[in-house]
């Protein structure tokens, strides 16, 4: 079932080391396994960056719902692959193939073990944004706000979006079923109800929120208070000299792919 | 019936094969589930999902409805003969050209509903069919449902709704965490405190009623009103045979 992979993007309580850790530090830590995987095409290195990620999803405890999701996303590393092979040469579709499922993995990682209640505490912090959004829509944690009601809404939508299929299959709807366009088309039916669900998810959310007094006042406190700890720290230091040395290296030297 | 979480929608799921069994078999109609597809398993158990929003996608309640009949293969005359008569037997008719997102709450889920029984499947499972009803179309639901029965069809309902079913007296399948705790007919279940209290249920109003009236010799296992209505006339009659005997 290939809306399975959404579930690789869906927070899990859990409260191991990994979920611990501060939000920011894990952003930059996601940042800095992007940035040379969009860098760079070489093979080692996004296997490497691939493999630095298993001991963390493992403490995560992850695992499961990750290769589910990479399982999931099988059909459309297929067509990249494909495509890749047809327009170029062999090793560079499988370096873009890597890096999609790569990125697929990296981005997994965060949201399966980061509640978006913690994400939206450390957007909160930082000053550009504060100061942004009060430019820009009169108050400082609005813009913050949007992002984390934006995250937030992907697990629902996935749980929503495999009610829907459930809904559609249990009315004969087969989605494997037929060439590549019958395919598509077949998407039609889990995509319609999705979105106007979530339209008219948005336009209750508006309503609740005013009735509870948002956007409020500056200075708003909160409940919970991010700190870093030492292992913040580290992470912050590795993931910031890695995109520091990624960029050296990518205006100094020409990496091959193979 | 049993409370949020007891397992109730994920055993309906089984029955079509949307969920398989990790241990042990499921079987419809003899068939393992694991060795049929869900449009297969569908094909012959319907399941009507609690909120239409999850299914209504057409641009008019004629295709809504007829979707899974096509998805079934069925030829397009027996569609249209099809359609025509769900929507009609669910009081549709005239909304077969509107688009189902206009309608209410109440009549999407009518739409949801047609959009199942449209292929006649020989068992119908309703996922909370009452919520957001009012009075009459519950009163209209519970007729369709027994006029269901009478054609041979079984209908399973997962619900909340004690004083629906209490009026039904069907049989219940309660559940709790995922096991299920007890089956029998819906007088006995509904009126055991007991099992009403594990699977977080409230009496019905007439089971209430007449486990309080207890001592006056009246059974405990009332649920419905017809049959409540019955014992009283009865115990109001032999009141009144005493006083004129002046007793």
């Amino acid at each position: 079932m290939s809306l399975r992979v959404l579930n690789g993007f869906k927070f899990s309580s859990l409260k191991t080391r990994v979920h611990r850790l501060d939000p920011r530090a894990k952003f930059l830590l996601v940042i800095g396994i992007i940035v040379p995987s969009l860098l760079f095409t070489n093979i080692y290195l996004l296997a490497g960056l691939l493999l630095v990620q298993v001991p963390l999803l493992l403490i995560g405890r992850v695992t499961r719902r990750w290769v589910q999701s990479l399982r999931g996303g099988v059909f459309l590393s297929a067509l990249i692959f494909v495509v890749n092979f047809f327009t170029g040469p062999l090793v560079n579709a499988v370096a873009l193939t890597l890096r999609f499922l790569l990125l697929m993995t990296t981005f997994s990682f965060f949201f399966m073990t980061t509640s978006p209640d913690d994400l939206g505490l450390a957007i909160d912090k930082v000053g550009f944004i504060r100061w942004l959004s009060r430019r820009w829509l009169g108050y400082p944690n609005a813009l913050s706000f949007t992002f984390t009601t934006a995250v937030r809404l992907v697990p629902t939508m996935a749980v929503d979006a495999q009610t829907v299929v459930d809904a559609q299959r249990s009315r004969g709807l087969e989605l494997d079923k037929g060439n590549i366009l019958k395919r598509v088309r077949n998407y039609i039916p889990i995509l319609i109800p999705l979105l106007l669900i979530a339209i008219r998810r948005s336009l209750e959310l508006a309503e609740a929120l005013e009735a509870r007094g948002f956007p409020g006042k500056e200075g708003r406190t909160s409940l919970f208070e991010l700190r870093f700890k030492p292992v913040d720290y580290a992470m912050l230091a590795i993931s910031l000299a890695g995109i520091v040395l990624s960029f050296w290296v990518f205006f100094h030297y020409k990496v091959p792919t193979i | 019936m049993g409370e949020n979480g007891a397992g109730k929608t994920t055993l309906a799921k089984q029955l079509n094969g949307l969920l398989r069994p990790t241990l042990g078999r499921v079987t419809v109609d003899g068939d393992d589930t694991t060795k049929k597809s869900v449009a297969q398993l569908s094909r012959k158990v319907g399941i009507v999902f609690q909120n239409p929003d999850h299914l209504l996608f057409s641009e008019t309640v004629r295709d809504e409805v007829g979707f899974a009949l096509k998805n079934f293969g069925f030829e397009l005359g027996v569609i249209v003969k099809q359609v025509e008569r769900t929507l009609e037997a669910l009081d549709l008719a005239h909304y077969a050209d509107t688009s189902p997102f206009l309608l209410s709450g109440g009549e999407r889920k009518r739409v949801a509903l047609a959009a199942v029984l449209a292929w006649e499947p020989d068992y119908l499972i309703l996922d909370e069919p009452t919520i957001g009803q009012d009075y009459q179309q519950k009163e209209r639901l519970r007729n369709f449902i027994l006029q269901l029965n009478s054609q041979g069809k079984a209908v399973v309902m997962v619900t909340h709704d004690v004083e629906f079913v209490a009026e039904c007296n069907p049989k219940v399948v309660l559940m709790s965490k995922g096991r299920i705790v007890a089956q029998g007919q819906a007088d006995e279940i509904l009126s055991d405190d007991g099992l009403i209290e594990k699977a977080s249920l409230v009496k019905p109003q007439m089971a209430k009623l007449f486990s309080q009236l207890g001592g006056f010799g009246f059974p405990r296992d009332v649920v419905d009103v017809h049959r409540a209505k019955m014992l009283l006339e009865e115990k109001l009659s032999e009141v009144k045979v005493r006083v004129a005997q002046g007793s």
